[in-house]
């Protein structure tokens, strides 16, 4: 029988002809990105495993992206960011998205300057699932693990892509492998294309009610077919994030000249000189299930407080009053995402608290180059009342320490685009947030209810 | 792993995901620092919701819970890859959790940590015992049996884990097959 492509990736990373779910493997790895939250605990179990004086695998194999923890006065976040530092330097890591100018120097947030205006340096970048995209990290037919369960993002470029904990994380980071169960895999063939106004968050929020939050614990998830045609690369990267809400250990899409180019360019533009390899999957692969889905009849879809898989159709929504509305997160906080919730907007304002927290600086940017009307995204979003931070980063998606931007620090409702809605997710543990589209959310932000964002083009 | 475990359980019910078992905000606690190790314990489970579990997995005040086996239903860990979880539930005492299934990364991260002991039961056990009752877990005979009553519970084999849960973790595990040495990985020795 033939194999899945993620069957595929993990026997040829192994040096092995074949291999079959359940196989455990000892699969050589080409990234390892780690972030401030993670980072600092797993060098010290490196040390501790390896000895001091002990050397990463590959100077450029390590992909360290502070993005957390950042615009914060907690302490012990900015000690940890420092320790990320460090061990740059340390160990010559090439690729250090230090926040500030990378040159070494200590870098600190000024509270008195406030959240909204930029604070970082030059070397500064993001949420790191985003920065891996853009920055070439992510190439088809390789392996990346991450200090982060949406490290499966990067399934989107045809990667094997899993998140870990900090000592598998060592493990990689001294020997450059790591052991790995062969996956079943579940497929999901897409047909046609998403109707205006639905957007590929209200995909996989669709699946994930279908197949349950746990639907896919142990497997891997391979979306293909002609629908993905219809499918941007950062919308697929928005699938693939949500991969792990649905318990998947990794999520991956079929590769095509949509994908080539994108990893193209942007290894073009960062210099990154990497030969990768395009693999697909076997006519004959065995796939624990198969699903089809026509994206045609995909609704703006909503994940009702407080899990994921809590699905329900925006439409059926309109009596959830909401308090806040907060578009951001590697999830929904990329340049489609902030395009859509503006286009969405018009020229309306929100009639709630509103925050926007780009994922990365290179979002920031655009926004501000990018034309609507007689002015910018980023001015109309202003504009209409949406509080946008230039300080990308993860922000209040993960709620963070009480001084966060954005942070649902009281007993309200939220409306967001960010990936999980368990209780105390964003912040206070009696809140209640509800999972939606930059659209919807955009919708939302205006009626100051759950809204349809087909009622608002 | 000959290990019984003889004490009180606490009892949690599905879906209980890493924010409720180590809320975000504790992040910046880095694990292998100990006295930010003993820290994380006093917050495991704090971010249960208190209306749901007013009887807390650990007092206020306290660094040590007195439960030392968590009791779960279905999809336990779910969300973040955060190795804190484990970590906090080890860091407060615990010794295992026997849930009805777990998340995979969570899953992982007890087998790579060797924090505690993450068994699965035959039953969903969650709606058979109580936070307080007083139970004795049997790793090696894979049974959990509550003390003073006759009933026992059996528990599923571990599986291809087993090995590295014996070993008390992922390092110790790819020493003891010689995959690592002190320093560097023997990169021609097969798994």
């Amino acid at each position: 029988m033939g194999m899945t492509l993620t069957e595929k990736i993990l026997a040829r990373k192994s040096r092995k002809k074949c291999v079959i779910p359940g196989d455990t493997v000892l699969a050589d790895v080409d990234v390892l990105m780690t972030h401030d939250v993670c980072g600092p605990g797993t060098i010290g179990i490196m040390k501790k495993e390896f000895g001091d004086d002990a050397r990463v695998w590959r100077s450029d194999g390590v992909v360290v992206i502070p993005d957390h923890y950042i615009f914060t006065a907690d302490a012990k976040s900015n000690r940890n960011v420092d320790s990320l530092r460090s061990f740059a330097r340390e160990q010559d890591l090439r690729y250090f998205y230090d926040v500030g100018n990378g040159n070494g120097d200590q870098w600190r947030y000024n509270t008195a300057a406030g959240p909204l205006k930029a604070q970082f340096g030059c070397s500064y970048a993001g949420v790191c699932h985003v920065v891996l995209a853009e920055k070439g990290h992510t190439r088809p037919g390789e392996i990346l693990i991450g200090t982060d369960s949406h490290t499966c993002t990067a399934g989107a470029f045809g990667q094997f892509a899993t998140g870990v904990g900090n000592t598998d994380a060592a493990f990689v980071m001294g020997t450059g492998k790591i052991l790995l169960r062969v996956p079943r895999t579940l497929l999901f063939h897409l047909e046609g294309a998403l109707p205006p106004g639905v957007m590929a968050k209200d995909l996989i929020l669709h699946i994930i009610g279908e197949i349950g939050f746990d639907g896919a614990t142990y497997q891997a998830m391979e979306f293909c077919g002609p629908g993905l045609s219809c499918l941007s690369m950062e919308e697929r990267m928005t699938i693939a994030n949500m991969g792990v809400e649905a318990g998947g250990k990794n999520a991956i899409f079929a590769v095509d000249d949509v994908t080539c180019e994108y990893v193209d360019r942007q290894m073009r533009e960062h210099g990154v000189d990497v030969n990768y390899d395009v693999l697909e999957s076997d006519s004959d692969a065995g796939y624990a299930h198969k699903f089809h889905i026509s994206l045609d009849t995909i609704e703006p879809t909503v994940a009702l407080h407080p899990n994921p898989g809590n699905r329900s159709l925006a439409r059926e929504c309109g009596d959830i009053a909401i308090d806040r509305a907060y578009i951001g997160s590697c999830t929904g906080g990329k340049l489609e995402d902030f395009l859509a919730f503006a286009h969405t907007l018009g020229d309306r304002q929100a009639s709630v608290e509103t925050f926007g927290v780009p994922a990365t600086v290179d979002v920031v940017r655009k926004l501000k180059e990018t034309p609507l009307g007689n002015t910018t995204v980023w001015d109309r979003l202003c504009d209409a009342g949406v509080i946008m931070t230039e300080n990308a980063g993860c922000a209040a998606c993960l709620g963070g320490p009480t001084d966060t931007f954005g942070r649902v620090n009281r007993e309200l409702t939220c409306i967001s685009t960010t990936n999980r809605n368990f209780p105390g997710r964003m912040g206070h543990a009696d809140a209640r947030i509800h999972l939606a589209s930059p659209r919807t959310v955009a919708a939302s932000a205006i009626a100051g209810h759950i809204a349809d964002p087909r009622d608002y083009m | 792993m000959s290990e019984i475990i003889l004490g009180k359980v606490y009892v949690v019910k599905d879906d209980i995901d890493t924010d409720q078992i180590i809320p975000a905000e504790h992040l910046s606690l880095v694990p292998t620092i100990a006295s930010e190790y003993r820290e994380l314990g006093s917050h495991a489970l704090c971010g249960l919701p208190v209306s749901e579990y007013p009887q807390r997995f650990v007092e206020a005040t306290q660094h040590d819970s007195e439960y030392v086996i968590i009791i779960a239903g279905r999809n336990f860990g779910c969300g973040s890859s955060r190795e804190h979880a484990p970590i906090a539930l080890g860091a407060a005492g615990a010794r295992a959790i026997v849930a009805e299934s777990y998340a995979r990364i969570f899953f992982r991260n007890c087998v790579a940590t060797g924090a505690v002991y993450p068994m699965e039961g035959e039953y969903r056990l969650c709606d058979h015992f109580e936070t307080g009752d007083v139970v004795q877990l049997n790793i090696a005979s894979g049974e959990l049996r509550a003390v003073g009553s006759s009933a026992a519970y059996p528990l599923r084999p571990l599986g291809d884990v087993q090995e590295i849960v014996d070993s008390g973790g992922l390092f110790n595990y790819a020493r003891s097959r010689g995959l690592i040495s002190k320093e560097r990985l023997c990169h021609d020795r097969a798994i």
